[in-house]
């Protein structure tokens, strides 16, 4: 049985994705700096070392706990910009707009950009509006693109992962994900169940300036942290083992996967990030972020090791040990 | 709640009571259903266990022994443009005969993944030139629902929802797997939201009848764990019998409303289980009181002859007879992201779970 249309699973950011940029989209446009399938594009213009990378937003509902769709195409950019290790400056905004959207609810929207973009430092310079007849979108999608300047001293790269590195998560998984999913379907969580949604510039820039050796910056968006994770191990011929006890998951989020059978694992994250580091940092890296506002539950939770090569473990709160792979199929559509 | 060191703690206790209980001869122990599939590899307690003790996973997956032309059927309606089809995601990329429900669904059809089959009723009402089928499958846990789904509707004569109905029961299917014995199962791990309906007795005959241990568990690691220390002190006594670690959620009777409202609209009826066949008194079909509502019987529809597809040995993995890492299609032809058979769809999926976990994979 071959696929021949898109189905919902080619755009989770998992497996099925993955396969589709690897086998279809890259051929079309192969070129060496496309070819690092890192977050953004890296390159030199007239001696300056520049990131640049684009996202398009199709959230759905566009208002949600914690968020809107403005805020995430504006937090959803900047934070791929600042993963290439860059001071995010410049974006582009191009809309397309349902016909019959409600003018209200795009000022809201701009507003939330405009808020979002002052606090990550970035202006918004250029940009595109299209409207299209009723029922060729639903209500709006944002594409941003941006751009930045890389640090100077600075390579992440997510091939840079080397046995003996910790890895250090910035704070609670699944919220995002379970915020737009509850708003969603109307299902009842707890008020605590918010996106995590924020731009992530500032914190980078600080680690940065403070430990330059730093490896490997990457965001757990779609796909979650397990795919995420799998990535680098690819990228890096790693192994990576991360323990469950020590993974930041808050109870109502828990809670909430228990009873809808998600695996928080694998939900979409919008204000966190990884850090690779010689362990010899760790401990620098943790008090930096745990002095900042998108910092506060850092923690390390596992190591880079020779084996199993390409492959992550998760070892479990009993002792045992068990792949962890990428997601499959779509866990959850229209996150983000 | 338990600390995740008291957590260890009872975990390495068990584990040491099971060590000291598995001797020399190889025992196997089937866990009935998905779910504990699942629990087992997500906690990592095949590699605690000792290498004699052997856990197979059995039939109880819904959607994996939801047979071809259940599947067909849906596509089929699925294409009719008055249709609206509801489901449970984890259906929609099950293959049938020659398509599946996600294929038809990027083609066009509507199809609506739901949460509770009581959003299908909603749909309904806002849709009412349209009519509306839901895809009811599952054991002894969902069947209730459906069933509620069924008498909401025929009280507010919503007369646009229909079913597509392949319920199935567990016990039934234990008798089955018993009585054929071809790859004998030294006890049973069965699963506690089944009995939370059900209760005890339906289970009474797996040690009355066949001398075979059972277990109604629940689904956390410790009490995985439990269940296996438990069902081997029956196995090394020789004192079958039927044990309820799951009672803080299991009552001996289980859920008398729930069931009172399943006999209502449903009757036990034979039952067609994929790669396995029609087994006798194993499924429910809606009462003639209630065939307002059958999909089959009120909306005419035209499906293609049944295809299996060539090599697929879900049957066979299903009854136990054989692990999924056996097939020779596992993880090399059928994957999750193209799967052959249903065993490697659902999450739940048999196969799905051992793939996704790392059996056969895992190199750490």
């Amino acid at each position: 049985m071959s696929v021949a249309r898109i189905q919902m699973a080619h755009g989770s950011g998992g497996k099925v994705s993955h396969d589709l940029v690897k086998n279809i989209i890259w051929p079309a446009f192969a070129n060496d700096i496309l070819g690092e399938m890192h977050d953004g594009a890296q390159f030199v213009i007239g001696g300056a070392r520049l990131a640049f990378s684009t996202d398009s937003y199709v959230v759905k509902p566009l208002f949600f706990p914690g968020g809107d769709i403005g805020k995430l195409a504006v937090c959803g950019t900047v934070n791929d910009v600042a993963m290439n290790g860059a001071v995010p400056l410049y974006l582009s905004v191009g809309f397309v707009i349902e016909e019959g959207f409600s003018i209200e609810d795009l000022k809201r929207i701009l507003a939330s950009m405009q808020e979002a973009a002052a606090e990550a430092g970035v202006y918004i310079v250029t940009g595109d509006t299209k409207v299209v007849e009723k029922g060729a979108v639903d209500g709006i999608f944002i594409n941003t693109a941006g751009i930045g300047k890389i640090i100077d001293g600075i390579t992440i790269n997510g091939k840079n992962a080397k046995p003996g590195q910790d890895i250090i998560l910035n704070g609670y998984l699944g919220d995002h994900a379970l915020a737009v999913m509850s708003e969603r379907h109307g299902l009842e969580l707890p008020q605590s169940v918010k996106s995590d949604c924020a731009p992530l510039g500032d914190l980078v820039a600080s680690l940065l300036a403070a430990v330059p050796s730093i490896a490997v910056l990457r965001d757990p968006t779609r796909g979650g942290l397990a795919t995420t994770l799998n990535e680098i191990a690819l990228q890096s011929e790693v192994g990576i083992i991360i323990e469950e006890k020590d993974i930041p998951v808050s109870l109502a989020v828990q809670a909430a996967c228990d009873i809808l059978g998600f695996d928080p694992l694998y939900l979409a994250n919008e204000g966190k990030l990884l850090v690779f580091v010689d362990k010899e940092y760790t401990p620098q890296v943790l008090k930096i972020m745990k002095a900042h506002k998108y910092g506060r539950e850092a923690r390390v939770i596992g190591t880079v090791s020779h084996a199993p090569c390409g492959q992550v473990g998760l070892r479990t709160g009993i002792g045992g040990i068990r792949l962890l792979d990428m997601l499959m199929g779509d866990q959850l559509p229209r996150i983000c | 709640m338990l600390t995740n060191e008291e957590v260890k703690k009872a975990a390495d206790f068990f584990v040491r009571e099971i060590v000291s209980l598995a001797g020399q001869k190889p025992i196997r122990i089937m866990e009935v259903c998905g779910t504990h599939t699942v629990a087992i590899f997500k906690a990592g307690i095949r590699q605690l266990l000792p290498t004699t003790v052997e856990l197979v996973s059995g039939p109880g997956c819904p959607v994996c022994v939801t047979p071809n032309d259940f599947l067909d059927a849906a596509i089929a309606y699925s294409k009719q443009p008055e249709i609206i089809i509801t489901t449970f995601g984890d259906m929609l990329k099950v293959p049938g005969s020659s398509s599946s429900l996600a294929q038809e669904k990027a083609a066009g059809a509507d199809i609506r993944i739901v949460y509770s089959p009581l959003e299908s009723l909603e749909i309904a009402t806002k849709n009412p030139h349209k009519k509306v089928i839901f895809l009811a499958v599952g054991f002894e846990t969902t069947a209730p629902l459906a069933a509620a789904t069924v008498l909401m509707a025929e009280k507010e004569q919503i007369s646009n929802f229909y079913v597509l109905s392949a319920h199935k029961l567990v016990p039934p299917a234990l008798r089955v797997l018993l009585a054929a014995g071809n790859r004998p199962v030294d006890g049973f791990l069965l699963p506690g939201h089944v009995s939370a309906i059900i209760g005890m007795k339906p289970y009474d005959f797996l040690a009355k009848e066949f001398a075979t241990p059972a277990v109604v568990a629940g689904f956390e690691p410790l009490d995985i764990l439990q269940s296996i220390y438990l069902l081997l002190k029956q196995i090394q006594r020789k004192e079958p019998k039927l044990d309820n670690q799951y009672g803080r959620v299991v009552p001996v009777v289980g859920n008398p409303i729930a069931c009172q409202r399943l006999n209502e609209v449903y009757q036990v009826a034979d039952a067609q289980w994929r790669g396995i066949g029609i087994l006798k008194d194993s499924g429910l079909a809606l009462r003639e009181k209630y065939r307002a509502f059958d999909a089959l019987k009120n909306l005419p529809v035209t499906v293609e002859p049944t295809k299996e597809h060539k090599g697929c040995q879900c049957g066979q993995v299903l009854t136990g007879a054989l692990l999924p890492t056996e097939c020779p299609l596992f993880g090399e032809i059928c994957k999750p992201e193209h799967p052959v058979g249903s065993c490697m769809v659902s999450v739940e999926g048999t196969c799905a779970a051992w793939y996704k976990y790392g059996a056969g994979r895992w190199q750490g």
